[in-house]
C-alpha cells in the first residue's frame, strides 16, 4: 500500500508521499524550502531547529516545542506543525518584539527556534511567564552569541504584554495568526478522514526500526533511518498513560519524560520530580523521549532508567499474543543486551507504591549541569522503619556496561540501621560492585569517586541529622 | 527653534536595535543555503583522512562514482590551478596529493544531486595509507624541530640582573586547552560559475578577500575572475576568519569542473573534525618578587600547539606575546614564544586571538605569588597594575589611567570588600558548599598586529529619494558590525537610519578587504564609511550654501534630515538636497578609505606602536563549588569595561556578555578531547558543552566606563568583540579559592578547562588512592 503522512503545515494542508523516517527538519528545508528553521546540529542539543507540534487529544489541542532533527515525518500524522513561518503576522508579535527589544538576538541563526519555543511556552496551559518558566523554554536551546541575559530579560516584557493563553486569547493580542482558530475543527476533519482509511501509514514493508520518540536513535543512526521502513510507536492509546492499578502504578511505555514529571501521582511519590527532571535532557527533548524507550535504549547512563531501578520497577512485555512481567533489576544483561524478544514491545512499565515513609533522590553529575549526558547518575529509594532500612533500592548508572542496580549492597543494607559506620562499609562494596572504564565522560577513578560521593549524598541529603559530611571528611 | 543637544541626537542613534533583528525573530534572514538554490545545484561533500598522518598509497574512488545521484569525485589531480591554500606560509594542500597530516583533512570531493546521496557515496571510498608518527604534544614537537616559522622573544629589562635581588623566585607550568567555536551556523559555501568562466561564490567567510584570492589560485585564474559574496554569518569568532577558505575553494572546484552550481553544507560532526580551534599552550614561567609581591621578573616561555599547518598560527603567537603581562607593569620581562607543528587540524583565530594563554599564565603566576606571600590575589594584582607611562614589553606605553580607573570603579562600585566579608562567613558556616571570588583585569591592544591590514573602505551611494546603500569591507557576523555602520551613516548624514540599507560584502565592490577580526571591524569599516559620508555631505552642503549664499560650510549641519545653520532651519530637507544634487550633476557616491594613523612594529627589534590603543576593563567573579559532587555555580559577574563612548549601547552591551559566556566556558566545561592518533572524541555537541542558559549567572552586571572617549573612533568609540572574553578567565581562580577553602592543602594544577572532574578529584586525592586500593583488594 502506498503511504502518505498527512497533516497541517501551517495554514496548508499536506499529502505527503515522503520517506516516513525521513527527518521532519529535512522535509521542512529540503521539500518545502522553509528554512526559518535551522540546522545546528542534527542531535537535539542546538535547538536550532525547534518547531510546535499540535496534537488534538479528545477535545484538547494542545502544542509543544520538539526538535525538528529527531522527529520522523511519519510521526506528524493527524498533526498540526507549526514553524516559525507559521507564526510571523504582518508586524512583530510580542514574542519577536522582546527579543528585538531586549538585543537578544545577534547572528540570527538560534533565533527562529528560540521564538517558537517561548511561542510554545506561552500556549502551554497555565503557564506563568516569569525567569524560571523563560529559562525551561530556553533550556533545549545554544545561542554562542548573547550571553543569555537580554534572552531572559523577554521574561519581564512578556509578563507585561501578555495575559491569558489559550489559542482565542493569544488570536487577541496578536500573538497568534486568526487562522489558528480553525486549525482544531481541520485537525478533527483530517483525523476522522485518517481513521476511516485506516490511518495505518507508516509500514513500508517489515518494519525494521521501532521509533518510541527516538531522541536517541536518531542521534545514533539519523543518516540511515530514512531508508528503512520504520514503526513509529506514537499513536497507541494503550501504550500512554499513568495510572493506579492495584497495588501499583501503571505507567504506559510511550510516557514521555515530560508527562511522567507532571503526572500528579508521581509527584505525589517523589515530590522533587520537577527539580530532577530539570537535569535530563531539555523541555524540547523531555516533550519526545519516552520512558520506554530509554529503557530499551538500554544506554548504562540513562537518566531514566536509574530511577526506575531503584524504584524497583517491573516491565510487562508483549508479542501481542503473550505478556510476561518482568523485574527491570534483572532486565538486563550485558552492554545494550536485555531480556525481550525481537517480536516483544515494551507496554508498560510499574512501580511499586510507596508507603508514607518511603523516600526518594536522585543525583547526576555531568560537564554541563543541564541537557548533558551523565558521567555518573546515582538514585535511592528508601523505607526505613523504626530505625531500622525496610526496603532499599539502589542504582547507579556510568559504572557498568548495563545500567548498575546495586544487589549487594542492598542485601548488605536491608535490616541494618542508619549509621556512620554501616554507610562506611557500604561504600567499600558499592566499590566492588562497579567497574567504571575511562571514556569520554570521564576517567574511571572519576566514576569511582562519584559513586561514592552520590552514595554519601543519598544519604546525606535523605537524613541530614544522622549522616554529616563533616563526620565522613574529618574521621 | 530651540537647538537639539547634540546628547539627544547621539541617543537616537545609540539606542538604535540591530539592523536584522527583526528579521531575525521571523526567520527571514537568509544564510548561504536559504537563498533559493538556482536549477541544477549539486551538493558536495569530503571525503576525509581516516588517520591523522601517513602516506596515501591508493585512493579508490570507482564504487563511490557508481553510486546513485554521483556527479564527479575529485581529487588533487582534477586542481587547474595551484593546490595550495596557505595564506602566510605555503603549506598547506587544498586535497591532500601524497601525505595526510591531521585527522579529517580532506582528501577528496564527492559533488552528487543530494547532500545526502554525497555521503553515502563517501562510504564507499576505499583509502590505503602508510600511517607515519603522531605528534600531539607541542613540546614533543619542539624537541623534534618541528616549528612553524621562527620562534620569537619579547624583551623588557634584563632578567637575568635582577633574579639574584628578588626575595623569592617562583617557577611553574600551565597546561591550556583549545576551544571549538561552535558557530551556530556550520561553514558553508555556495559557488555559481558565470559567464566567460568566472565564479561567484556565496561564502559564510569572516574574510571575503582571502577566499577570492585563494580560490583563484587553486583555479588558476586572475583575482577579478573570482567574486565573493557575503550576506551574513550564523556566527565566527575567529572560526571563518582564515577556515572559511577550504570550503569556498572546494565549492567554486566543483563547480568548475561539473559546470554546475555546487553546494557544500559540512554537517557539525564534519565541522567539529575538520576545523581548527583555539590554540592549546604548554607554558613555563619563573617570576621573582620583593617581600611586598611587587613583581620585578617574569620570564616565560609558550609553547603553542599549531596544529598541521601555519594558517593564522603566528600572528596568534604574536599576541600571546603582545598580552603575557596583562593590565601589570613588570620592569624586567622575558616572553619566548613558539609555534609547534603537530598533527592535530591546524588551529586558527578565536576571539582573543593567542592573548587569553598568554593572560591565564600571567595570572597564575601571580597567583602562586599571593600563595607564597599568603596574601588575597587581588592584592598582588593590585600593587603592579599598569600606571600611565609605563612602558609595555614592546616598546608601547599606557596612555590612559583606564587600568586604574576600571579597576577601582569595579571594586569600589561592586564594593568588594563587602563581598569578601560575606564570603568568608558564608564559608565558615558552610561545610560542602565554599564560595570564590576573584578580580579579572584585563588590557588588550587594538589593530592588526600586522600593519599594512589595518585598513578599510567604503563604498556610498545615495539615490534620487535620498535612501542610502552602504557596503564595507567588513562582515556582519552577529557582532552588530551592519548595526553600527548605519548609525555611523545615518548620524554623520543627519538622516533617519531607515533611510540606509547596509549591503553584502562583496569583493566587486570593495578590493582587498582586511578580515572582519582583531576587534578593529568597526573601527577600520565605520571609519571608512565615515569619511565617505563626509565627503558626500560637504558636496551637500556646497551646493546647500551656494544656493542661499552662504560663505564656506562650517555653520551648515544636517539635523534630523534638516539643514540648519547657526542652528536655524533652512528650510532645505535632505531629500530636496539630494534631488538638488543630482540635477546639478553633483556626485552622489563615495569611496572611501580608512587607514589607522600611527601605528607601526619592527619585528626585528620587537619594539614598536603596533596598537591604536588599548581597551581595559576588570571583572569580578563570584562562584560557589559543591565541593562534595565536584559541581559549580556562577553567582555573580560584575564588570565595568571601557569601551570609549558607545556606538549602540544594546550591539555593544550583547557583544560584552557574549564574549564574558564564551570565555567563561573556555575555562570551565569546554573540555576538547584528542586521542593519542589525533583523533578528536568530542566531536558531537553531547560530547563538547558549550554555557546555556542556566550556566550563565542571573546577576550579570555590566558598566561602561564614563569620559573615556577614544579620540580615533568612530564617534569616540572603541573595540568591544575580544577583550570580554578574557574576563572568564577569573572563574577558575574564583572556583580555586572556593576549592582551596574546602582543603586548603588540595594541590591544584594550573591546568584548563576546570571541568567538575577536576574540581571533584583534585580536592579527593586521598579518597582517590583509598578507592583504588579497594578496586584492587575486590580483584
Amino acid at each position: 500500500m502506498a503511504h502518505s503522512t498527512r497533516f497541517l503545515l501551517n495554514n496548508t494542508e499536506i499529502d505527503s508521499s515522503a520517506p516516513p523516517g525521513l527527518l521532519v527538519l529535512d522535509f521542512l528545508r529540503q521539500h518545502q524550502q522553509l528554512t526559518g528553521t535551522k540546522e545546528g546540529c542534527k542531535e537535539g542539543d542546538c535547538g536550532a531547529c525547534v518547531v510546535l507540534i499540535g496534537t488534538l487529544d479528545g477535545k484538547r489541542l494542545s502544542y509543544k516545542p520538539i526538535t525538528a532533527c529527531l522527529m520522523p515525518l511519519a510521526e506528524l500524522q493527524g498533526k498540526h506543525l507549526v514553524t516559525i513561518e507559521g507564526l510571523n503576522l504582518d508586524h512583530l508579535n510580542p514574542v519577536q518584539q522582546s527579543i528585538v527589544n531586549s538585543g537578544a538576538t545577534q547572528c540570527g541563526f538560534c533565533t527562529p527556534g528560540i521564538v517558537v519555543s517561548l511561542t510554545g511556552l506561552i500556549m502551554t496551559e497555565k503557564t506563568v511567564i516569569d525567569q524560571p518558566s523563560v529559562k525551561k523554554a530556553l533550556s533545549g536551546h545554544l545561542c554562542r552569541c548573547t550571553g543569555y541575559r537580554s534572552l531572559k530579560q523577554t521574561a519581564e516584557d512578556l509578563q507585561a504584554s501578555l495575559s491569558g493563553t489559550g489559542i482565542k486569547a493569544l488570536i487577541e493580542q496578536e500573538m497568534l495568526p486568526e487562522w489558528f482558530s480553525t486549525v482544531k475543527r481541520r485537525l478533527r476533519k483530517l483525523n476522522r478522514s485518517l481513521q476511516s482509511s485506516n490511518g495505518s501509514l507508516q509500514n513500508n514493508g517489515k518494519p525494521q526500526v521501532m521509533i518510541a520518540g527516538g531522541t536517541d536513535l536518531y542521534v545514533q543512526q539519523g543518516e540511515l533511518i530514512p531508508d528503512q521502513a520504520i514503526h513509529v510507536l506514537d499513536n497507541d492509546p494503550e501504550l500512554r498513560g499513568i495510572e493506579e492499578v492495584d497495588n501499583h502504578i501503571r505507567v504506559g511505555a510511550l510516557t514521555t519524560f515530560e508527562e511522567f514529571a507532571n503526572d500528579r501521582l508521581i509527584q505525589k511519590m517523589i515530590p522533587n520530580i520537577e527539580g530532577y527532571m530539570q537535569l535530563n535532557a531539555s523541555w524540547q527533548i523531555r516533550n519526545r523521549a519516552t520512558l520506554g524507550g530509554n529503557l530499551i535504549n538500554a544506554s548504562p547512563i540513562a537518566d531514566m532508567t536509574i530511577p526506575l531501578l531503584a524504584l524497583k520497577s517491573e516491565l510487562l512485555l508483549s508479542d501481542g499474543k503473550k505478556e510476561r512481567l518482568i523485574p527491570l533489576t534483572r532486565f538486563y544483561k550485558s552492554y545494550k543486551t536485555f531480556d525481550k524478544g525481537a517480536s516483544e514491545i515494551l507496554v508498560e512499565i510499574r512501580l511499586p507504591q510507596f508507603s508514607d515513609t518511603t523516600q526518594f533522590h536522585f543525583e547526576k553529575a555531568s560537564k554541563r549541569k543541564h541537557l548533558d549526558i551523565a558521567t555518573v547518575n546515582s538514585a535511592i529509594c528508601i523505607d526505613v522503619e523504626e530505625d531500622l532500612i525496610k526496603h532499599i533500592g539502589l542504582a547507579t548508572g556510568g559504572v557498568a556496561p548495563i545500567p548498575l542496580y546495586l544487589h549487594e549492597t542492598c542485601h548488605f543494607l536491608v535490616g541494618k540501621p542508619i549509621e556512620l559506620s554501616i554507610i562506611k562499609e557500604a561504600l567499600t562494596i558499592v566499590q566492588q560492585e562497579i567497574a567504571p572504564i575511562s571514556d569520554i565522560r570521564g576517567s574511571a577513578d572519576y566514576k569511582r569517586l562519584l559513586a561514592r560521593q552520590f552514595f554519601i549524598a543519598h544519604f546525606a541529603t535523605l537524613f541530614p541529622e544522622i549522616i554529616k559530611l563533616r563526620d565522613l571528611y574529618e574521621a | 527653534m530651540k537647538r537639539k543637544s547634540s546628547l539627544e541626537v547621539a541617543r537616537r542613534y545609540t539606542g538604535m536595535k540591530h539592523i536584522d533583528a527583526a528579521l531575525h525573530t521571523r526567520g527571514e534572514s537568509q544564510y548561504v543555503d536559504d537563498v533559493p538554490p538556482p536549477a541544477d545545484m549539486l551538493q558536495a561533500a569530503i571525503f576525509g583522512s581516516p588517520i591523522a598522518h601517513g602516506k596515501i598509497k591508493k585512493l579508490d574512488t570507482l564504487a563511490a562514482l557508481k553510486a546513485d545521484g554521483v556527479v564527479a569525485i575529485l581529487t588533487a589531480e582534477d586542481i587547474p590551478g595551484k593546490n595550495q591554500i596557505g595564506s602566510l606560509i605555503e603549506d598547506e594542500e587544498l586535497l591532500a596529493s601524497k601525505i595526510v597530516h591531521f585527522h579529517g583533512q580532506s582528501i577528496a570531493i564527492i559533488v552528487a544531486e543530494t547532500a545526502a546521496q554525497a555521503r553515502k557515496a563517501r562510504k564507499l571510498i576505499k583509502i590505503d595509507l602508510d600511517p607515519l608518527p603522531v605528534i600531539t604534544d607541542p613540546k614533543v614537537a619542539y624537541q623534534k624541530g618541528e616549528i612553524i616559522g621562527t620562534a620569537r622573544t619579547f624583551v623588557l629589562g634584563d632578567t637575568s640582573a635582577v633574579w639574584q635581588d628578588c626575595a623569592h623566585v617562583l617557577e611553574g607550568s600551565c597546561d591550556i586547552a583549545g576551544q571549538e567555536h561552535v558557530y551556530l551556523e556550520t561553514q558553508r559555501a555556495r559557488a555559481v560559475p558565470m559567464e566567460n568562466n568566472t565564479m561567484r561564490i556565496y561564502s559564510s567567510t569572516q574574510s571575503p578577500y582571502a577566499g577570492q584570492k585563494i580560490a583563484a589560485r587553486v583555479l588558476g585564474v586572475p583575482l577579478h575572475k573570482v567574486e565573493v559574496d557575503v550576506k551574513r554569518l550564523g556566527g565566527g569568532f575567529g572560526g571563518k576568519e582564515d577556515q572559511a577558505t577550504p570550503y569556498a575553494c572546494i565549492a567554486a572546484l566543483a563547480a568548475w569542473k561539473t559546470g554546475q552550481p555546487v553546494e557544500l553544507v559540512l554537517n557539525r560532526e564534519e565541522d567539529l573534525k575538520m576545523t581548527g580551534k583555539r590554540h592549546p599552550y604548554l607554558s613555563d614561567f619563573r617570576i621573582g618578587f620583593s617581600r611586598d609581591g611587587k613583581i620585578l621578573a617574569y620570564d616565560v616561555q609558550h609553547y603553542q600547539n599549531s596544529g598541521a599547518t601555519a594558517d593564522l598560527s603566528p600572528p596568534v603567537l604574536e599576541r600571546t606575546l603582545f598580552h603575557s603581562t596583562n593590565s601589570y607593569y613588570i620592569p624586567n620581562v622575558k616572553i619566548f614564544g613558539v609555534c609547534c607543528r603537530t598533527n592535530l587540524p591546524p588551529n586558527t583565530a578565536f576571539r582573543g586571538f593567542g592573548g587569553p594563554q598568554g593572560m591565564f599564565v600571567i595570572e597564575s603566576a601571580l597567583q602562586m605569588v599571593a600563595d607564597h606571600l599568603g596574601k588575597p590575589r587581588e592584592e598582588i594584582q593590585q600593587i603592579n597594575l599598569l600606571q600611565p607611562g609605563d612602558f609595555f614589553p614592546y616598546g608601547q606605553q599606557v596612555e590612559e589611567n583606564n587600568v586604574q580607573r576600571t579597576w577601582n570603579e569595579t571594586l569600589n562600585i561592586f564594593k568588594f570588600k563587602k563581598r569578601r566579608k560575606k564570603i568568608q562567613r558564608f564559608n565558615a558556616s558552610h561545610f560542602e558548599h565554599k564560595k570564590g571570588i576573584a578580580i579579572m583585569p584585563v588590557t588588550f591592544g587594538i589593530s592588526f598586529t600586522a600593519t599594512f591590514m589595518n585598513q578599510a573602505s567604503a563604498l556610498l551611494h545615495v539615490y534620487t529619494d535620498g535612501s542610502v546603500s552602504i557596503t564595507t569591507g567588513g562582515i556582519e557576523m552577529g557582532q552588530g558590525l551592519s548595526t553600527n555602520i548605519a548609525s555611523i551613516v545615518s548620524r554623520t548624514f543627519g538622516i533617519d537610519p531607515s533611510r540606509i540599507k547596509v549591503e553584502s560584502t562583496n569583493t566587486t565592490r570593495i578590493a582587498n578587504m582586511s578580515p572582519s577580526a582583531a576587534s578593529a571591524t568597526t573601527l577600520l569599516n565605520g571609519n571608512a564609511a565615515h569619511i565617505g559620508a563626509t565627503q558626500i555631505l560637504d558636496r551637500l552642503k556646497h551646493l546647500a550654501a551656494s544656493e542661499l549664499g552662504i560663505q564656506g560650510i562650517d555653520n551648515l549641519e544636517l539635523v534630523d534630515e534638516q539643514l540648519l545653520h547657526n542652528g536655524h532651519d533652512t528650510g532645505w530637507r535632505w531629500a530636496e538636497l539630494v534631488s538638488k544634487a543630482y540635477f546639478s550633476r553633483v556626485s552622489l557616491s563615495a569611496h572611501a578609505f580608512y587607514a589607522t594613523p600611527d601605528i607601526f612594529f619592527d619585528k626585528q627589534r620587537e619594539k614598536g606602536r603596533p596598537f591604536a590603543y588599548h581597551t581595559h576593563g576588570t571583572a569580578m567573579i563570584e562562584v560557589t563549588v559543591d565541593c562534595l559532587r565536584g559541581s559549580y555555580e556562577i553567582d555573580a559577574v560584575r564588570i565595568v569595561h571601557d569601551l570609549g563612548r558607545p556606538i549602540n549601547d544594546l550591539v555593544d552591551l550583547g557583544q560584552v556578555e557574549g564574549g564574558l559566556a564564551q570565555g567563561l566556558g573556555w575555562m570551565t566545561m569546554e573540555d576538547l578531547q584528542f586521542n593519542e592518533d589525533g583523533k578528536l572524541l568530542s566531536h558531537a555537541l553531547a560530547t563538547y558543552k558549550v554555557p546555556d542558559v542556566y550556566f550563565m549567572p542571573d546577576k550579570l552586571d555590566v558598566q561602561f566606563l564614563e569620559n573615556a572617549e577614544s579620540k580615533l573612533g568612530p564617534y569616540g568609540s572603541k573595540a568591544v568583540g575580544e577583550p570580554p572574553l578574557m574576563y572568564g578567565i577569573g572563574v577558575w581562580f574564583a572556583i580555586r579559592e572556593a576549592m582551596k577553602a574546602f582543603r586548603p592543602q588540595a594541590k591544584i594544577a594550573y591546568d584548563t578547562p576546570m571541568t567538575p572532574e577536576r574540581v571533584l578529584v583534585q580536592l579527593h586525592e586521598k579518597e582517590i588512592s583509598e578507592l583504588q586500593t579497594e578496586g584492587e583488594q575486590a580483584k
